[in-house]
């Protein structure tokens, strides 16, 4: 594959194919942080330190396959375009941390965009799974087999007692992250997620808004991960966040029955009214954008709206942001102008599914 | 409602402080607040980050009165041989230099893991296959007296005399590993 198709093609497996339970879990994710032996952590090693790890990762895993998820390429930060990072940051197959504050950093991206492993990040490599819907323990097995992988190669930093050590103390033991975007539009419309927040929390999992800042969560859009690495089996953590997510889903489940028993008629001219901005909007912005796509998205799992597809709300969440409305316009765009490409282009992804479906018709 | 701190001003901070489930109230106007700083980190929100959060966790280390009398005095001066990196600088960034900081700051190191992984401070996941042997034996060992222990509580005799053996045959491998590597 070549490198301009990673960018060219917008959209990931994990946005276009559905997994178990996708019409509320989004994707399912497990990151791994390791480092290795005898060389100082990214935070304060040296460039020849970096270089060495980044050649490493070149000779040893840059064009080989693994498995199902085919050939990886080695992508290096200083290489990139600032708009090519941001595109990968938006597709979270690299972090803003990477993209911005590692010099020295570079990715292995698989083929198919499943997996992503960082290199100079924070640690000196982060394995991430990426899959759709609910699929935690697949991602881990997953994980699990390509650090097997990596360690056929490399001395890791471990500890008997304390497990993987890792730069940030937050991450030491297993250094794993497993996390689940969840879309919970009923819980946020009848306010139960203010309730459920802080009970998950205080469970040692952590609840956040994907995208938007702070508490905020555009597009009904959460991010559930755990929060300790230590003491802890990966499959304990697995098993504990699956459990919380299965309950979660039964909740955003009963609050839309419920919202459709209760206000029926009210909720489907929301659905449309939302429908109608997208289809027709000049301009837009992502706030809008993402609460229409997010009412859209509801409307079509409640079976209000027909004949277009699910992932349209995890793809346009991703191809409206800044990074990629520049990408498809082709170079730097100011604000205002982002809002009328940002239009445009759900116009026209709302137009293929017409066209698609036409010609489903003939 | 008036500030706690000064009870002049209205109180329009409002924190929940919650430590190993021990819930406490702050109800500060904005400049008691800004006082506090070290302590409501969330004050200043340009630079809100979890490093400034987790520096600040740290910091909670070492008594405000140590640090402004004697910065010289106690774990600050310690240095990691490795990577230079003092146990100063650590509490200030929240990030270790490199795996030997585990090790040079050892000793300050549990109360700070337990704060951050709900009071555990050892590993009981994945081992490293490089690692793996003599580790994964003993690993095996101590989840196997963990759980001979609960069978012997609950009085399951027969169980845990199966257990008993099991690791009966694991010490005898770990000796014969050991033995080997030597």
């Amino acid at each position: 594959m070549s490198f301009e198709k990673f960018f060219n093609t917008a959209v990931s497996s994990w946005m276009s194919q559905e997994g178990p339970d996708s019409d509320i879990v989004l994707s399912s994710r497990i990151r791994l942080a390791r480092n290795i032996v005898d060389f100082r952590f990214p935070t304060v090693f040296s460039s020849e330190e970096a270089q060495q790890i980044v050649s490493l990762f070149e000779q040893t895993f840059a064009h080989r396959s693994y498995h199902s998820v085919g050939r990886f390429e080695l992508l290096k930060m200083s290489e990139l375009q600032p708009i090519e990072k941001r595109v990968l940051v938006e597709k979270h197959l690299i972090s803003p941390h990477l993209a911005e504050d590692s010099p020295f950093g570079a990715c292995l991206l698989s083929e198919n965009e499943e997996v992503s492993i960082m290199i100079n990040e924070e640690d000196h490599i982060r394995i991430q799974c990426l899959f759709p819907g609910l699929q935690l323990t697949e991602a881990l097995e997953a994980a699990n087999e390509l650090d097997d992988w990596i360690e056929e190669h490399v001395n890791y930093a471990f500890d008997e007692k304390l497990g993987y050590l890792t730069s940030c103390p937050t991450n030491v033991g297993t250094g794993m992250r497993a996390s689940v975007m969840m879309h919970l539009p009923a819980l946020v419309l009848t306010q139960q997620i203010n309730r459920i927040i802080p009970a998950i929390n205080q469970l040692g999992l952590v609840v956040r808004g994907t995208y938007g800042e702070g508490s905020e969560a555009l597009g009904n859009i959460f991010q559930i991960s755990n929060q300790i690495t230590l003491g802890k089996s990966e499959e304990d953590i697995v098993e504990d966040l699956q459990s919380i997510v299965k309950q979660l889903i039964a909740q955003e489940r009963m609050a839309r029955e419920a919202l459709v028993k209760t206000l029926n008629i009210k909720l489907e001219d929301r659905v449309f009214r939302s429908y109608g901005i997208l289809a027709n909007c000049r301009m837009i912005e992502s706030k809008e954008a993402a609460q229409c796509l997010s009412d859209v998205r509801l409307g079509i799992d409640l079976g209000y709206i027909k004949n277009i597809s699910r992932n349209i709300l995890n793809e346009l969440m991703i191809l409206t942001q800044p990074g990629f409305l520049q990408q498809y316009a082709g170079g730097a765009l100011r604000p205002e102008e982002r809002d009328v490409r940002r239009a445009a282009l759900i116009r026209e992804r709302l137009k293929m599914e017409e066209r698609k479906n036409m010609e489903g018709d003939e | 409602m008036i500030c706690q701190e000064c009870k002049q001003r209205p109180a329009t901070m409002h924190f929940t402080k919650i430590i190993n489930g021990e819930k406490t109230e702050f109800h500060l106007c904005e400049q008691c607040a800004k006082e506090h700083g070290d302590m409501f980190m969330f004050y200043e929100n340009d630079d809100f980050s979890l490093n400034n959060l987790l520096a600040g966790l740290l910091n909670f280390q070492t008594p405000m009165k140590e640090m402004t009398t004697n910065t010289f005095s106690g774990p600050d001066i310690l240095q990691c041989e490795t990577c230079k990196m003092t146990y100063h600088q650590f509490t200030q960034i929240g990030r270790f230099g490199c795996s030997d900081c585990y090790r040079t700051f050892a000793r300050y190191l549990p109360p700070i893991l337990k704060r951050l992984h709900s009071g555990n401070t050892t590993h009981s996941g994945k081992i490293p296959k490089r690692k793996g042997g003599v580790l994964h034996l003993r690993k095996q060992i101590f989840v196997l007296k963990q759980k001979l222990q609960e069978l012997v509580a609950r009085e399951e005799f027969e169980k845990a005399a199966e257990v008993r053996d099991q690791i009966r045959s694991l010490e005898y491998q770990l000796r014969q590993r050991g033995e080997g590597e030597m």
